[in-house]
């Protein structure tokens, strides 16, 4: 078998392979695809693109559901040599033209339904990448169902090698704007390497994704598939979970995952009307901490299944797991580093911390980012030097514990980052946007806790004098302005807000005011 | 007697235009349009539909009634509640 350096490597495989390329690769919303088709659809794309223009290391736009066009996409866009972003398909105009002028990307695919946002996107952006779109496609965009079918399968390789670029991956920053974390070929591949080994994952898995593919927790349900040659079961969200639930039995899923607000939505469910997925073997959370309480009670919903608890950012995918069998051991654990990584904590000096004592936990291991796409400055605050001549280790600016066996226990975060039904929000982002509204004064956002998202996004807003917006317009001009989950569920308004004794706006302070 | 499916239409389409959408602008929410594709709904959005089906028309949605087909445009939405009604 030839080595696995690039990320498509393992799905180029399959074509010497005839098990494999008859075996189903992806089930997208209870349509099936087998490898043979991922393969075909995805050279044909690439070729596409290579004759559209791409070259090595362009970077291609995708702004689409979790449909098989998405999943196409991905691969195509890596065979051809090219960088891949996913863009969340919540996302409206303003932020995609950022992401789009940002990453310079030389290509936007989409679906046709998503044309307003894309639309306004474009009108706005900086350059215009070309578009291809799933769907009726209109406005100069090409069709994506007819870009395949015209093309034949790309022969060849391109001359990428694991250096390279495969994917920027979007994340929310502190500063307001995303940023693209750079992740390479090999740092993908060895990350999906050590997830399928802890998580115990093999060729006969139904990996269960309702995840969005744009959040890098779903897409490696995807490249951890294709890497074995599983079967991927493709759901686009869980809004409706009566339906992924039964397409999970219908499917027989074995995979899992999961944040802590589908758990919360799943075991309500299960609270009306019992829940039972004897198939699941695997139950995997990330994203926010995991309630205790809810593992005990995922196991009558989950009898024969391992429950994973997990830890990790963008920058690195994943840091730490524990092992399922001590779920109950070490209660508030997210474990110890993943297979052939290694963590440490230390002072904000600098120096080693003592089992037991905060610390500010450092990751190193071949899955770290390269860096934040031409953001050197934002990279020089999170890569540090290491040990090793040259060598960069990731500085999380998270603060951990670990007690004296290695287990890492989550403290806090020195941002003011929230973290919403597992979607990380900025506050600045949230308040930009509010500034933006005519009426608007001033704006500080905060989280605050709550059972079923983790926190809550809550708005403190000052009017100009004379203003008379009210928090329902407020909210509006949010909604069309801001992905969902990031529009603010309560919006407080007030004459004035708190302040420290240097002027700033006091985050503390408001999260003591009462709600309205 | 049937349900008044125009009647249940109107409400549906106000709550979701005042509280999904926050605007008084029909024109915003065609029947037919998929609030899923359109970014209007998501699985909180569900929920808070539900719920407002359930006071406003004292009918009980069950978790395996909570389908696309059923939820996923106004029009639908609407027949499931007729439907559910009438079925009572």
């Amino acid at each position: 078998m030839r080595e696995l350096r690039l990320l498509h490597d393992s799905l180029l495989a399959a074509t010497d392979d005839p098990a494999r390329l008859a075996k189903t690769a992806v089930i997208v919303e209870g349509r099936p695809y087998t490898y043979a088709e991922l393969v075909d659809h995805a050279l044909r794309l690439a070729a596409a693109l290579r004759a559209r223009g791409l070259g090595r290391g362009d970077r291609v736009a995708i702004y689409m559901d979790n449909t098989w066009p998405c999943v196409v996409s991905i691969f195509a866009t890596l065979i051809a040599g090219g960088v891949f972003l996913i863009v969340n398909p919540q996302t409206k105009a303003d932020k995609l033209a950022f992401i789009l002028d940002d990453s310079g990307a030389k290509f936007l695919l989409s679906d046709a339904h998503l044309a307003k946002e894309y639309g306004a996107a474009l009108a706005q952006a900086q350059q215009r990448p070309a578009t291809i779109v799933s769907g009726d496609a209109a406005d100069g965009a090409e069709s994506f169902d007819a870009v395949v079918a015209a093309a034949a399968p790309l022969a060849g390789r391109a001359a990428t090698i694991p250096l390279d670029l495969a994917a920027l991956i979007y994340t929310s920053g502190s500063t307001g704007n995303p940023k693209g974390v750079m992740q390479t070929h090999q740092s993908m591949t060895f990350a999906a390497g050590s997830l399928v080994e802890y998580i115990r994952l093999g060729a006969s898995d139904r990996i269960l994704c309702a995840l969005p593919l744009a959040f890098d927790y779903g897409l490696y349900q995807l490249l951890m598939s294709v890497r074995l040659g599983a079967t991927l079961v493709l759901e686009r969200s869980f809004t409706f979970p009566a339906q992924v639930f039964a397409r999970m039995r219908e499917t027989r899923v074995t995979v899992f995952p999961g944040v802590p607000t589908v758990f919360a939505m799943l075991l309500a469910a299960h609270g009306r009307e019992p829940l039972l997925f004897p198939d699941v073997t695997r139950v995997t959370n990330t994203a926010a901490a995991l309630p205790d309480d809810f593992a005990v009670r995922l196991r009558e919903v989950f009898p024969n299944a391992l429950i994973y608890k997990m830890y990790g950012l963008t920058e690195c995918k994943r840091v730490s797991y524990l092992e399922p069998e001590l779920v109950d051991a070490k209660p508030g654990s997210v474990g110890k580093a993943i297979p052939g990584t290694e963590v440490y904590l230390l002072s904000a000096e600098g120096h080693d911390v003592p089992p037991g004592e905060t610390g500010i936990l450092h990751v190193r291991g071949p899955h770290v980012m390269l860096g934040y796409w031409n953001r050197p400055d934002l990279t020089a605050l999170m890569l540090k030097p290491g040990r090793l001549p040259g060598e960069r280790v990731l500085c999380t600016q998270d603060h951990f514990r670990m007690d004296a066996e290695g287990f890492l226990y989550f403290v806090g975060r020195t941002d003011d980052i929230i973290k919403t039904r597992g979607e990380k929000v900025s506050p600045v982002e949230v308040e930009n946007m509010l500034h933006a509204i005519d009426g608007v004064r001033e704006a500080a956002v905060v989280g605050v806790p709550d059972e079923l998202l983790g926190q809550a996004i809550r708005a403190f807003v000052v009017l100009k004098p004379g203003a008379t917006l009210t928090d329902r317009q407020i909210r509006a001009y949010c909604a069309s302005h801001l992905e969902n989950f990031m529009v603010p569920r309560d919006i407080v308004l007030c004459a004035d807000l708190p302040r420290t004794t240097t002027g700033k706006v006091s985050k503390k302070l408001l999260l003591e005011q009462p709600p309205a | 007697m049937p349900s008044d499916l125009g009647h249940i239409r109107d409400k549906v389409r106000g709550y979701i235009l005042q509280n999904l959408l926050f605007t008084d602008d029909a024109s915003q929410l065609p029947d037919d349009v998929s609030l899923l594709e359109r970014g209007i709904i998501d699985s909180t959005g569900v929920l808070e539909i539900v719920m407002y089906l359930e006071e406003t028309f004292g009918i009980k949605v069950k978790d395996s009634d909570m389908l696309p087909e059923n939820f996923d445009r106004v029009d639908s939405i609407a027949r499931f509640v007729a439907r559910t009604v009438d079925a009572k």
